[in-house]
């Protein structure tokens, strides 16, 4: 900050200077002839700082993003196009929209695609609406209010991985708890691993386990900033509280709550680590008979465990567009939801 | 409105209006929902903790266990061991570390650009590191894959650190705090005591930055720390992070579940001491940008 020492390195700079003009400047026009030479060094060398700073600063993001993210994803455009083997690299031929095709023949793909829009409604639903009401919750006078939010958020800090490998031993077919919790109340033992619907189900509750806590701080914080006076005035037009939630609390949190509906799409779209830990050995494979492989599964088998690099190219450009469309009937959405009365 | 409270008459009416929004007290049915929320939040961390105490022939019996045995230090060391954790933690600190650091500093210098310098494109440089928050990674992952290849970097924690050192959502986060946590004036009477931008950056940006760097520090620690996808295909069993690790140990031939469990238990660890140290901050950070993103 404006330590004392500058202050007396420039004693006639800052004492009738306009804000923002140079300090070289300043002093030409009141100590003229002592340094001339020095001073317009100085404001040159000022104008120069001014100028270039800011493009100093935003530039080591984006170079660094730019290399490793942009420049990345037009090559994986350029990868698609080609033939290129896990097992030679360098041997890259010309291949059209071969890889596409074979996709779009795929069988496995279009499994994959239906596996991921079904783990991600089931997963992503759930969580957001119970976040909403644990969002409410929370929004209440509480005792140790920041202890409750922190013990919400626990899961959040739990990896993939280590939350997978703890969901698969509460899911297992003998000794499972939740088979076990499942026999208490008279209930069949479910087959989480083998089944169609239980293993989809099995990896969404490890989803949702892990994000619930986080989006519901992120309404909370919403919550928190809707003026107390909508409240009051619906209450004294005579809405129930059930009303208030309905009238007041959800319309002003459209916002956040479309903003959530996308991070949580685009999270499930890429849903990668909990249906692979989950398959154990042959975790790429989405299980037996590939019922929870998504497609950011199906992308790490045919890139790294078949070695078709360029199809694995064609699976990621083709989640980006299908990214893409969701992103545009969201766009449509919102202005179709503001233009509504 | 608390203190009014006990002299307001009992009437349907009335109370509703003071049933608005968030003064309104907890009742009891609420603090008992909130009890289950949080036993399904803890639950499974505190059973991954008694399974690690126990032997993987008690762990496939029925009922499975709900209190501790006395296997948990056999089993922690044997995750240890088989995982290679040491390699593993020691790995994962240096890749989430240098993460941390890079993303912190450079976010806040492009964050305070954003906010507070004027310069031709700034408009459209913010719109473009927004829009790319949506690109997911799984589409950078072929072409780095290969250039790490051609560079011998395969396996090496370069080749895992080098896409992380930035985010777009670094930036974003920096530059939402600093609009409104740095005064305009302060950064022009610095100016007029003949401050460079550099100097600026030092002695006012980071001082005003510094609860949100410290936020974004953390949640770019955990997020660092929990990356799965590109160790995975970046690294092996080799040289991996503590999740490269904790998946080669799930995915073993011959599992035994409370070692597999030891190891969730350690890979852990960190991020839950660093949740009880910081708890507060990192709540605080995800509710700050989530108000205002």
């Amino acid at each position: 900050m404006t330590s004392p020492k500058q202050a007396l390195a420039h004693p006639a700079s800052s004492a009738d200077a306009a804000p923002g003009t140079p300090p070289g400047a300043a002093r030409d026009a009141h100590g003229r002839g002592t340094q001339p030479g020095a001073d317009s060094w100085r404001s040159r060398l000022y104008r120069w700082d001014m100028k270039a700073s800011p493009y100093a600063f935003v530039s080591p993001f984006f170079v660094l993003f730019g290399a490793f993210t942009l420049v990345p994803l037009l090559y994986t455009a350029w990868y698609s196009l080609h033939h290129v083997q896990l097992s030679a690299l360098d041997d890259q031929t010309w291949a059209g929209l071969d890889n596409y095709r074979n996709l779009w023949s795929s069988e496995f793909f279009w499994n994959a695609l239906e596996n991921t829009f079904t783990i991600g409604v089931i997963s992503t639903v759930p969580q957001l609406l119970a976040a909403i009401g644990l969002a409410h919750l929370l929004n209440y006078r509480l005792r140790g209010s920041t202890v409750w939010r922190v013990v919400m958020l626990t899961p959040y800090a739990t990896s993939v991985a280590a939350a997978t490998l703890v969901f698969t031993l509460l899911y297992s077919w003998d000794g499972g708890m939740v088979n076990w919790i499942l026999h208490f109340l008279g209930v069949g033992p479910v087959n989480w691993r083998e089944s169609d619907w239980g293993s989809q189900f099995a990896v969404s509750s490890i989803v949702i386990w892990r994000w619930t806590g986080y989006n519901a701080l992120i309404y909370l914080a919403a919550m928190q900033a809707i003026p107390a006076d909508l409240y009051e005035s619906a209450a004294i037009d005579g809405a129930s509280r059930w009303q208030q939630f309905r009238h007041v609390t959800i319309p002003q949190l459209r916002p956040t709550i479309l903003f959530t509906v996308v991070v949580s799409t685009i999270g499930a779209t890429q849903l990668f680590g909990e249906p692979l830990l989950f398959g154990g050995v042959s975790g790429s494979k989405g299980g037996s008979e590939h019922q929870y492989q998504t497609l950011g599964l199906y992308m790490y088998d045919q890139g790294w465990i078949i070695g078709n690099l360029g199809k694995a190219s064609a699976i990621a450009w083709s989640m980006f567009l299908i990214l893409l469309v969701i992103a545009a009937v969201n766009l449509l959405l919102t202005r179709r939801l503001r233009k509504s009365p | 409105m608390t203190t009014t409270e006990p002299t307001l008459p009992r009437k349907a009416g009335r109370r509703r209006v003071l049933g608005a929004g968030k003064q309104l007290h907890a009742g009891p049915v609420t603090y008992v929902v909130l009890t289950v929320f949080a036993l399904v939040s803890l639950g499974p961390l505190v059973w991954t903790a008694i399974a690690a105490s126990r032997t993987a022939g008690r762990l496939a019996q029925t009922p499975p266990p709900l209190w501790f045995g006395g296997n948990l230090f056999k089993n922690l060391q044997a995750a240890w061991d088989q995982a290679g954790l040491s390699t593993a933690m020691f790995n994962s600190v240096i890749v989430a570390g240098t993460i941390t650091v890079s993303t912190v500093l450079f976010s806040t210098l492009a964050g305070f650009a954003f906010a507070k310098l004027r310069f031709r494109f700034s408009g459209l440089l913010l719109l473009l590191t927004i829009g790319t928050m949506m690109i997911p990674p799984q589409l950078a992952v072929v072409p780095l894959y290969l250039w790490m290849s051609d560079l011998g970097w395969s396996n090496q924690l370069q080749t895992v650190i080098l896409p992380s050192l930035v985010t777009a959502f670094g930036t974003f986060f920096m530059r939402q705090y600093l609009v409104q946590a740095l005064p305009t004036e302060l950064i022009e009477a610095a100016r007029v005591d003949g401050a460079s931008s550099i100097r600026i950056v030092w002695h006012v940006v980071f001082p005003a930055a510094r609860p949100a760097m410290a936020v974004l520090g953390l949640l770019t620690f955990v997020f660092a720390w929990n990356d799965f996808l590109w160790p995975i295909i970046a690294l092996n069993q080799q040289n991996p992070t503590v999740q490269v690790a904790l998946n080669s140990l799930g995915t073993g031939y011959v599992p035994d579940q409370a070692v597999i469990m030891a190891g969730a238990l350690l890979g852990t660890l960190p991020l839950l001491i660093a949740f009880v140290l910081f708890g507060k901050q990192i709540v605080g950070g995800i509710m700050q940008g989530a108000i205002k993103g």
